[in-house]
């Protein structure tokens, strides 16, 4: 639902067109990771570390090798000594001289059929020394703790991470002055909040199939949110020039960050190489959950103060991180959270510091919101207790602190589009009246607020125009489901004027899609789409160029007609662009290919207002808002929650496609909710206790609330058309709306997810008590 | 590992034989030997629902079902209703709403979605979500697939 009518829909641009390959996904023809292969392709199965954290001393695979149908087996012994890793190169293809933690992949065996690849997987000998293992980040951090990566100081590091002993980074963000406001403040709050690793659980498990061919060069098939950091992280750890890899993407079964950067693709193309046939490596679900990666737990520290009339004078977060065994993402989700720490408020001293620590857990990493819900859990809850003090509303105290257009966010930047404001009232003025509890079933209202970055890095865009004049675009952006092939397409169309269906999106490529960084960080819509935008006003200047000689009229007086045609301003004249790509293929001037690339360059710091150390983000991106109020029912018996009805009003600048962004607030929802209320990865140990769906719980139909989705458009003056990204603001505040719902029921703040029966159950029997 | 043996299955409507390992389950079968795709292996543990197919007209997971149990049953995959009207306007009706993202759930969706429109066609809302709270989906919140569903049994009704 758009609650705008001031921007008219385009000819794309603003229209709900239905997902360019819904009709392949309705008939069950849509081909996945698992639906592909290629002849005389084998099957492969891993054989995971029963350790979290021992040397490998030797390897016999002589009974796994004599095995039935097996064709080939890869250790540690048979990669390079090649470490991949987005911030810091730690990792190798799969484990080598070290495992770091339990399941880590050891092996690798390839076989005629999969049944034989897991029979004979468990006949590789691995002989190991067993070292003590770290199970949490305050034992990483102590005195003589077991070290996980003795050579982490000479690691390859993309900025300053301040890495030392099982301290993977660390980052310091400061504004004001943080020490002397407290003294300002009328009301200080200070509180501890933990929150459990959650799992991506995309339906479709991680996978890859590659193949040699006789020239030697891999073609790669994966379940990947980018092509070309698929391409990187094989590179990089199986030492091969980028050049001898071609990577490739079928249909993505979702991401949500868990197919981002490397799961199983580089040890998948080590079987490849190996044995020189196909190899296709399909994780079980068990695998998925145990070797892909999760998101944080984090354990933070907020205090925040405010003077007598709720205004926001001052907020300090401390953040610990578990980073799990590999950096992966994760110094970015530490730097990450600490800059989204003060949320979408005027705060003039903040301080936001964290510390990363290495442990022997599978790798935490990306996930939907990177390290935002969790600080906002944190945060919103501390602004609702400051307004229930002073005797304020939440939406009043909100209003109050609100920051906007041309303000600038903690540490620097500018504030262009803010339709923050704008959320807040179309939330308050949707939800009308609250229900009354009734005596088992209480209900409270809660409300959060949010803001998230789109932008970040290189993207590309290839516009060609063919003979006939319709149009092929190529972005390299992997369509992981959400939509942004449709979108992509829109953008393209619109520039050109020309209706969606003119225009087919070619699928990422290497070696022929232009550069593109990845589906992540809410950035597509907004970054690849200005790349599209760019290379789409390449081809009508060309198309201009021809047809200004084509009429011999001069190009000022040229103008684009809706359906493909360039026409003389002000007259019947035109030219059907399949006449001038005709004559551009055939004639005159060369083919029409219009393209651009950008990387986003504003710089995330101001060095004249703030201090910041080790930032992973140097330039980061362009700002999206959302509200969410929640109406939650709690059961006084069972302590059980759940969220009856839900309002999210994001501002996404301009909604590209209405109905993707619906389902962008409504889906990023359930799984704030899934977050917020049940979802916890738990370890036995060192061993994860729940990696199966029968005891890991993801929301279902029955669980989920309806979702009233509120579209607001306040546009950003760089993005494609004004539009921004929508894909994690819509999930950001879940957690801190149902908390502070929660918290008006039960006394006291919600200070660890999730919030299960027994958690709120022990605060309603507390509550009792004290009555 | 099992031994190979001749599994005789009557699929979409075709009867044949398969020469498939005797611990095959349903889903192995559609997959790996007949290359029917459009059943998905999300956890392989009869939680997701991605494997959904009908089994003598009722929804069932493909993942728990031994294939040799099947013979003597009518199995029917989403791939087997490429001309069912009911089955079309359902899919219609998702393709408009936006209750495909990634359609990795979908097709098991679409086959408990229209044997509830089948069997009660003025089911109200809750009662769609309950019938459809065995296939997990992650992307889409739901929303959008009870909006399809009511949308398609509302052409049945009229």
């Amino acid at each position: 639902m758009s609650n705008d009518m001031n921007i008219p829909d385009g000819i794309a641009v603003g229209l709900s067109t239905p997902k360019l390959e819904n009709r392949e996904k309705v008939t069950g023809r849509a081909e996945y990771i698992d639906d592909l292969s290629r002849p005389g392709m084998l099957y492969a199965a891993i054989l995971g570390s029963p350790y979290p954290h021992a040397r490998i001393l030797s390897y016999d695979v002589s009974a796994a090798l004599a095995a039935p149908g097996v064709v080939g087996v890869v250790t540690g012994k048979d990669v390079p000594d090649g470490r991949m890793g987005a911030f810091i190169k730690d990792e190798h293809a799969l484990a080598k001289d070290k495992v770091r933690y339990v399941g880590e992949p050891v092996a690798a065996i390839a076989a005629e059929t999969l049944a034989e690849a897991r029979a004979a997987v468990n006949l590789i000998e691995v002989e190991y020394e067993e070292l003590p293992a770290v199970l949490s980040p305050e034992e990483g951090l102590a005195k003589d703790a077991p070290i996980l990566h003795e050579e982490l100081e000479s690691y390859i590091k993309v900025f300053d991470a301040g890495s030392t002993g099982n301290l993977c980074s660390r980052t310091e963000l400061s504004e004001g002055d943080v020490d002397k406001a407290w003294a300002d403040c009328a009301i200080v709050v200070e509180d501890e909040f933990v929150t459990e690793p959650q799992a991506h659980v995309s339906i479709e498990p991680c996978g890859a199939l590659a193949e040699i061919d006789a020239q030697g060069r891999v073609t790669l098939w994966s379940a990947n949110q980018s092509v070309f950091r698929v391409q990187a992280n094989v590179c990089e750890s199986l030492a091969l020039p980028m050049s001898r890899l071609r990577s490739l993407t079928p249909r993505v079964g979702a991401g949500f960050g868990n197919k981002m950067e490397p799961h199983i693709q580089p040890l998948t193309v080590a079987l490849a190489i190996k044995t020189g046939r196909p190899v296709k490596c399909i994780l079980t679900r068990e695998e998925d959950f145990e070797i892909v990666r999760a998101r944080h737990p984090f354990k933070i520290r907020m205090k925040t103060g405010a003077d007598a009339n709720g205004k926001l004078i001052a907020r300090e977060c401390e953040v610990l991180l578990d980073c799990g065994a590999f950096a992966d993402d994760s110094p970015g989700v530490l730097g990450y959270a600490l800059l989204m720490s003060g949320g979408p408020y005027r705060i003039p001293n903040q301080r936001a510091t964290g510390k990363l620590v290495y442990t022997n857990k599978l790798r935490f990493g990306a996930y939907r919101g990177f390290g935002n819900p969790q600080v906002t859990f944190a945060g919103e809850q501390q602004i609702d207790e400051i307004a229930r003090r002073l005797g304020i509303q939440p939406i009043e105290m909100r209003r109050r602190n609100l920051l906007k257009q041309g303000d600038g966010w903690f540490v620097g930047p500018k504030i262009a589009s803010n339709g923050l404001e704008r959320c807040l009232d179309a939330v308050a003025a949707a939800s009308g009246k609250p229900k009354a509890s009734q005596d088992r079933i209480k209900r409270g209202r809660g409300l959060a607020i949010t803001a998230h970055i789109s932008g970040l890095l290189g993207t590309g865009a290839i516009v060609r125009m063919l003979e006939d004049g319709t149009i092929s675009l190529n972005t390299g952006a992997t369509d992981i489901g959400q939509g942004s092939d449709t979108v992509l397409a829109q953008i393209c169309a619109e520039t050109l004027k020309v209706p969606v269906d003119m225009v087919s999106v070619a699928s990422p490529d290497t070696d022929g899609s232009p550069y593109n960084w990845g589906t992540t960080a809410s950035r597509v819509t907004y970054t690849t789409g200005r790349a599209v935008a760019g290379a789409a006003r390449e081809v009508v200047n060309q198309l201009f160029q021809h047809a200004a000689e084509m009429l011999e009229v001069p190009i000022e007086d040229l103008e684009l007609r809706e359906g493909g045609r360039v026409a003389l301003r002000g007259s019947n004249e035109d030219l059907p662009f399949a006449a001038i790509s005709g004559r551009a293929h055939w004639a005159k001037g060369g083919p029409i290919v219009g393209s651009h690339t950008l990387v986003f360059d504003e710089p995330t710091h101001d060095p004249k207002r703030a201090i910041a150390l080790g930032l992973p983000f140097p330039q980061i991106g362009v700002f999206s808002f959302g509200a969410t109020l929640v109406d939650v029912e709690v059961d006084q018996v069972t302590g059980q929650t759940r969220v009856a009805e839900a309002w999210s009003a994001i501002d996404v600048g301009r909604a590209i496609n209405p109905r993707l962004v619906d389902v962008q607030t409504e889906g990023g929802f359930v799984q704030g909710m899934g977050f917020a209320l049940y979802e916890a990865m738990v370890w036995d140990g060192a061993r994860l206790a729940n990696p199966s769906l029968l005891d890991y719980k993801i929301p279902t139909s029955a669980d989920s609330p309806h979702i009233h989705s509120i579209i607001i458009e306040d546009p950003e003056p760089t993005g494609p058309f004004g539009a921004k990204g929508a894909g994690e603001i819509s999930l950001n505040a879940i957690p801190a709306a149902i908390a502070n719902a929660v918290n008006t029921v039960c006394p006291g703040l919600s200070h660890a997810l999730p919030l299960t029966g027994e958690r709120v159950l022990e605060r309603i029997e507390e509550s009792d008590n004290a009555a | 590992m099992s031994d190979k043996q001749v599994i005789s299955l009557s699929i979409n409507g075709v009867t044949g034989e398969v020469f498939a390992p005797s611990d095959s389950t349903l889903l192995d079968v559609l997959r790996d030997d007949l290359g029917l795709h459009a059943a998905k292996r999300g956890c392989n543990q009869g939680v997701c629902g991605a494997c959904t197919v009908m089994i003598d007209g009722v929804p069932m997971r493909s993942c728990l079902t031994m294939a040799g149990a099947c013979e003597d049953h009518e199995v029917k995959t989403l791939e087997g209703y490429i001309q069912d009207p009911l089955m079309n306007s359902l899919q219609e009706a998702m393709i408009a709403s936006g209750g495909v993202q990634c359609g990795f759930c979908t097709s098991g969706v679409l086959i408990t979605a229209r044997n509830l429109i089948e069997e009660k066609p003025d089911a109200a809302a809750e009662e769609m979500r309950t019938a459809l709270s065995g296939n997990l989906c992650r992307c889409t919140g739901y929303v959008r697939i009870v909006e399809a569903i009511a949308k398609a049994a509302k052409e049945v009704v009229v």
